[in-house]
């Protein structure tokens, strides 16, 4: 079966969920991701939105993060601040799945601005929502991101949210007992966390895909590591089940 | 005193130029009604609060009535960016806006800390984080039992917060169900607080215990205002407009596009619009 290098993707970092994580969805390609994931491989996965909704299965994928479909499918929904004072905090989610608009090698992530400076920005993102402390307070991070030299770069315009750290060694100098970002899905490749130098390097590679094209792709001097191995092309079941969401979701969100 | 007033005359009486105001709704139940009412009003200089200021005060921003917005998340949810906030921030258009970001953790918990009477929130944040150099009202103390390093923020107390909800009972008492995001933190952090609801009923005597209610001695208006969430929703009524939020990012993208569609469908309009606006998309009751 044909697919696109998006799917691929998406796939790819559906897989990394286990059944059961307790996961804190961001909202677009980790929304896809994480209901994928559910409707797939691992049916028992706790999705939570910091809307509130515990437990949520939604039937289409969320246009924001507090469409009616989270809290109408959900096993609880809490207000915001239980959210982020109980649950986030209170150490009770094992994945925060994440987006960004850049990134750098050590999974420092970037939404709130690009260029310039912080009060003179070339371009204003919304900015970080709940991502400063779900980088922090979950078990440990996963990035899905589309891969281009723009958004991978050496160093990102502004610390959104902690990753490794600008040198990798921050988390344990500031006293942060969770993981941080331990696997990075893009659609080139998978790349998982050096356990000593606290860097992404890849360690599966999508069908089709060329060290060549990872390495321009990437703003920074990519490592792979010593085994490398094919990513696995998506299956029926998986791109039959994406395909379906997908396609229920579109109409759903073209309204009347 | 009158609770039960017309939504004209609630703006009237409790939002005032250079107030600090939050109109609340965590994607549910956002009060979009008594926002057209305050740009009809022509309020100036507000200091806007919100955890995730959507289109609503793309909408105030762009026809002049904002100073300054303390936020945690501003854009225009699936879609990309507000087009009126930035063209106000990065050109200045129609005049300057300053702006207070911080994380939702820490503006739910100032909300909290405002309800609770207290002065700051104290909570387990910002470490790392860039906000923190940039935000001189992002701080950090040490835990007088532990030593742990914590954030701490100011409490968030608006002149008004202004929410909007699914019934009020004949005393006034409102009820929320659904998505509860931060309304009642945001009402009892308040020094006034005004309530749109969709329905006003005799009794909740048909409704489970432990959903959301705001008695009414700590509101100050209650309006009733049918389909006053649109484009968001309110769970038991209507689902949210999510092709709206999409026709929206066109609609503001250009200076004289959004002028013209404020005129027509807000400054020409009056909150009975509101109900219509809804029709379509009503679920069963």
């Amino acid at each position: 079966m044909n697919y696109t290098a998006t799917e691929m993707m998406t796939v790819a970092a559906a897989r990394a969920i286990r059944n059961d994580d307790v996961c804190f969805v961001g909202i677009g390609m980790p929304s896809a991701a994480c209901n994928l994931a559910r409707l797939t491989h691992a049916p028992d996965v706790t999705l939570i939105y910091e809307s509130g909704t515990i437990g949520t299965k939604p039937d289409v994928l969320p246009l924001s993060i507090g469409d009616g479909e989270l809290c109408d499918t959900a096993v609880t929904t809490v207000a915001v601040p239980e959210m982020f004072r109980y649950w986030l905090q209170g150490g009770r989610i094992s994945v925060g799945f994440l987006g960004a608009a850049q990134l750098d090698k050590f999974g420092n992530l970037n939404t709130t601005v690009v260029g310039g400076d912080y009060n003179n920005p070339k371009v204003r993102l919304p900015g970080g929502g709940g991502a400063p402390e779900i980088a922090t307070s979950c078990g440990e991070i996963f990035i899905v991101m589309k891969q281009s030299s723009r958004g991978f770069v050496d160093n990102i315009d502004f610390m959104t949210s902690l990753g490794h750290g600008k040198t990798g060694t921050e988390r344990e100098a500031l006293g942060i007992k969770t993981r941080g970002p331990s696997r990075l899905t893009t659609d080139l490749c998978i790349m998982e966390t050096d356990p000593d130098a606290k860097e992404f390097i890849v360690t599966s590679i999508h069908p089709g895909v060329t060290r060549e094209q990872i390495a321009e792709n990437t703003g920074w001097a990519i490592r792979f590591a010593d085994q490398v191995v094919e990513t696995p092309a998506p299956n029926d079941t998986e791109l039959g089940a994406l395909r379906a969401l997908n396609e229920r979701t579109a109409r759903a969100h073209a309204g009347k | 005193m009158t609770l039960f007033v017309s939504l004209k005359e609630a703006i009237a009486a409790n939002v005032f130029d250079g107030d600090v105001v939050a109109l609340e709704g965590f994607t549910h139940l956002i009060p979009y009604a008594a926002g057209h009412e305050i740009i009809r009003q022509q309020r100036q200089d507000l200091t806007l609060i919100r955890m995730t200021p959507d289109l609503i005060y793309d909408q105030l921003i762009g026809m002049g009535c904002v100073k300054k917005m303390i936020f945690s998340w501003g854009g225009n949810p699936g879609v990309g960016s507000l087009r009126r906030f930035r063209d106000a921030y990065e050109k200045s258009w129609p005049h300057k806006l300053e702006i207070e970001e911080h994380s939702h953790a820490a503006m739910a918990n100032a909300y909290e800390a405002g309800a609770a009477g207290l002065p700051c929130a104290v909570f387990r944040g910002y470490l790392g984080a860039g906000l923190a150099e940039v935000n001189p009202n992002i701080r950090f103390i040490e835990c007088p039992f532990t030593g742990e390093r914590l954030a701490s923020v100011p409490s968030i107390r608006p002149d008004v917060t202004i929410i909007h909800a699914q019934k009020a009972n004949r005393k006034g008492d409102v009820l929320i169900e659904g998505i509860v995001g931060v309304q009642k933190e945001a009402v009892l952090a308040a020094k006034r607080a005004i309530v749109t609801v969709e329905e006003i009923v005799d009794n909740f005597d048909d409704v489970h215990p432990n959903a959301c209610v705001l008695p009414n001695w700590t509101l100050k208006a209650v309006v009733q205002v049918p389909g006053g969430a649109h484009p968001s929703y309110a769970k038991g009524y209507y689902e949210r407009d999510n092709a709206f939020y999409k026709a929206w990012d066109p609609i503001a993208s250009e200076r004289e596009g959004f002028q013209a569609w404020m005129q027509e469908n807000v400054l020409n309009q009056g909150p009975e619009v509101f109900a219509s606006r809804v029709a379509f998309t009503q679920a069963q009751k």
